[in-house]
């Protein structure tokens, strides 16, 4: 069961904010790490809509996630600047590493691996992001030591 | 107290700017460190600068290691070092741009208002707040300005037909959601100079008497996000937004909004539906967002570069902006040159340079030193293009004569190891993952044209992807589905090879 008063103090904050529901569900998001079940419920009476509109939301954008990640994100770019300096060979060796496919969350909790459609950083091709941190020039090489900074390790 | 200027824009932080400008702050010298945004100069960053006598002196790409021979070299003192580049002004890749846009990228500390102020910023506001609606749109319609998004409307005739709207309440909405690859022009605009385009949008909003403006930003853009909430905050409190700006009586403010992912959210009228907090899909024009826009209302769409472009031309005129570029295409576009490419960055020039000026003079060719074989010109609705056609002018009309298009400006370098049917699939495989799913021809069209592709030992399977790329081209509703044959037909018409069954 999550905290239901932390939810409701979250959607308070943007219920009253025109058209404010991709916003709220930001929001939900960044408090719990995913957009919760039970949150779809107090969001759809905040906004006046049903809770299939609400669903119809959460489900149509990449960035919402409905169920916990993993404790270390790596986000992959797949686009064409990426792909001209070697994302799709990349790719096939952070899904080694990881040992998951694009869109999943290891069994254990410890990694999810997500696509991303351009970081703007394309000069600089290819990109990873860690964690938030976003890192340039990444090669089958580096990138297990890129993984492994801020373990202490 | 010597300036050290280190950048702080994603580029130069994706290759450790913020260690080296700990690395700098430990020397032990008294050091002042400007975090100034990029100069658009990728391939050296993170690019320091030092404030000398004769100018910036500029060394790069600086990592931390290299911080200590810097400082045995003296380079406090602009003394010599093998990443010397001389001083800045001076480097042939930024001295031989057009800029006017992006004058001030580089140069500012991009939250510092009086940097602003001293380089020409305002000027623009300050000149509109003497004008009326009417002679703000004109001067913008002189200057021939053309939406910088993609689509190349001029922006003149959209800003008319807004002030012209009746309405008590309208609105401008900036599309900062810059999703094409091998783009971030706007990206370097709103960390680099946020006032620039905050002043445009004001602009904007006085011409045609809307009092808010919403930026829809992507949320691939965190440091966008945090400059720009920043930089409003800084403008609301010395009066250039809010209610009375500079005394004028006039009112204007910005709010930020985040997107979630959504590529065809770039697309204005789903980006409309998006801000309204609900799926991003593509709307049925008529009627105009120009006339039924955001909640309704008569609202200005601009991409970021076109907002950003008009402060220097209400504060230079529309004559000055005009008498850059060649054709229909006046004034100054940002190409980005980006991907398999030696020296990628951004090059503010005039429309009519040429692929060929900016892949090779500029680039200096391929990253990985093999020949090219395409460029991918105008982000993933744009077609590769052939060697034949890198000596074409980059301008709207040169281009789209040949059935290119010019898009945000994004260059993408391919070398002589892509496979041009993986490229075709992929544009087939993108348009299915973003589609909005609106109409047909883009939902299923995109799909079925990745099976196709998949399966061209099948007889009659390539006559098949001509037919739906025909159909896909002439009844989807939007650019996704519309243009995604592009890089299709352009991948399959030369480079057939690629295409025939190993």
């Amino acid at each position: 069961m999550i905290d239901m008063d932390k939810a409701n103090e979250v959607i308070n904050r943007f219920k009253d904010l025109e058209g404010g529901l991709l916003e709220c569900l930001h929001g939900v998001q960044q408090a719990f790490g995913y957009v919760p079940k039970e949150t779809v419920n107090v969001m759809a009476d905040a906004f006046n809509l049903s809770r299939a509109e609400v669903h119809g939301v959460i489900s149509y954008y990449h960035d919402f996630k409905t169920n916990p990640e993993g404790r270390k994100v790596v986000r992959i770019c797949q686009a064409e600047a990426c792909q001209s300096m070697g994302s799709r060979g990349l790719t096939e060796r952070v899904k080694d590493v990881l040992n998951i496919d694009l869109g999943d969350t290891s069994a254990d909790g410890e990694y999810s691996l997500e696509a991303v459609y351009c970081f703007g950083n394309c000069a600089l091709s290819p990109n990873v992001e860690i964690d938030g941190k976003l890192h340039a020039r990444v090669s089958s090489d580096n990138f297990e030591a890129l993984l492994k900074q801020g373990d202490g390790a | 107290m010597i300036n050290v200027y280190v950048p702080r824009d994603t580029s130069s932080l994706s290759m450790g700017a913020d260690e080296v400008a700990i690395a700098i702050s430990k020397l032990p010298t008294d050091i002042n460190i400007i975090r100034n945004g990029t100069w658009g100069m990728t391939y050296l960053e993170p690019l320091v600068e030092v404030e000398t006598k004769k100018g910036r002196v500029a060394y790069g790409p600086v990592t931390v290691s290299d911080v200590q021979s810097l400082y045995d070299s003296d380079f406090l003192s602009g003394g010599d070092h093998v990443l010397c580049q001389g001083l800045t002004s001076e480097i042939d890749y930024l001295k031989n741009q057009d800029r006017l846009t992006f004058a001030r990228c580089g140069l500012i500390d991009p939250l510092s208002i009086s940097d602003y102020l001293n380089n020409g910023g305002f000027e623009g506001l300050s000149n509109a707040l003497k004008m009326s609606g009417t002679e703000i749109v004109d001067d913008v319609t002189t200057s021939g300005l053309r939406g910088r998004g993609g689509a190349a409307f001029p922006t003149g005739i959209k800003w008319n037909t807004v002030k012209d709207a009746s309405g008590t309440q309208k609105y401008i909405c900036c599309n900062a959601d810059e999703g094409d690859s091998g783009t971030f022009s706007d990206r370097i605009l709103m960390e680099c100079d946020p006032f620039c385009l905050i002043e445009g949008m004001t602009i904007a909003g006085i011409a045609v008497g809307a009092t808010k403006g919403y930026i829809y930003l992507r949320s691939e853009y965190p440091l966008c996000k945090e400059i720009l909430h920043e930089a409003l905050k800084i403008a609301r409190s010395e009066k250039y937004l809010g209610s009375d700006i500079r005394g004028s009586r006039k009112s204007f403010d910005i709010e930020v909004r985040i997107g979630a992912g959504s590529y065809v959210c770039g697309e204005e009228t789903a980006m409309l539906d998006s801000l309204e907090g609900k799926r991003g899909m593509v709307r049925a024009k008529p009627p105009l967002p120009a006339h039924v826009g955001l909640f309704g209302k008569p609202t200005v769409i601009n991409n970021v570069i076109s907002l950003a472009s008009v402060p220097i031309i209400l504060a230079k005129g529309g004559e000055y902006y005009k008498n850059f570029g060649i054709g229909r295409s006046r004034g100054t576009i940002a190409f980005q040159i980006t991907g398999n490419v030696k020296r990628g960055g951004l090059i503010e020039k005039a429309f009519g340079v040429t692929l060929n000026e900016l892949v090779n003079e500029y680039g200096g060719g391929t990253y990985t030193g093999k020949p090219i074989k395409t460029a991918q010109v105008g982000g993933p609705l744009g077609a590769y293009l052939s060697i034949d056609d890198f000596k074409l002018p980059l301008d709207y009309e040169a281009y789209s004569e040949k059935g290119l298009v010019l898009g945000h400006g994004g260059i993408v370098v391919f070398d002589e190891t892509a496979n041009m049917l993986d490229q075709a699939k992929f544009a087939f495989d993108f348009c299915a993952i973003e589609s909005c799913g609106k109409c047909t021809p883009c939902r299923i069209g995109s799909t079925r044209g990745s099976e196709l592709l998949d399966n061209l030992d099948v007889e009659g399977n390539m006559a098949l992807t001509q037919e739906l790329c025909e159909l896909m081209d002439t009844s989807s509703l939007c650019a996704m589905g519309g243009m995604t044959p592009i890089p299709v037909k352009s991948a399959l018409k030369h480079w057939p090879q690629d295409f025939e069954k190993s």
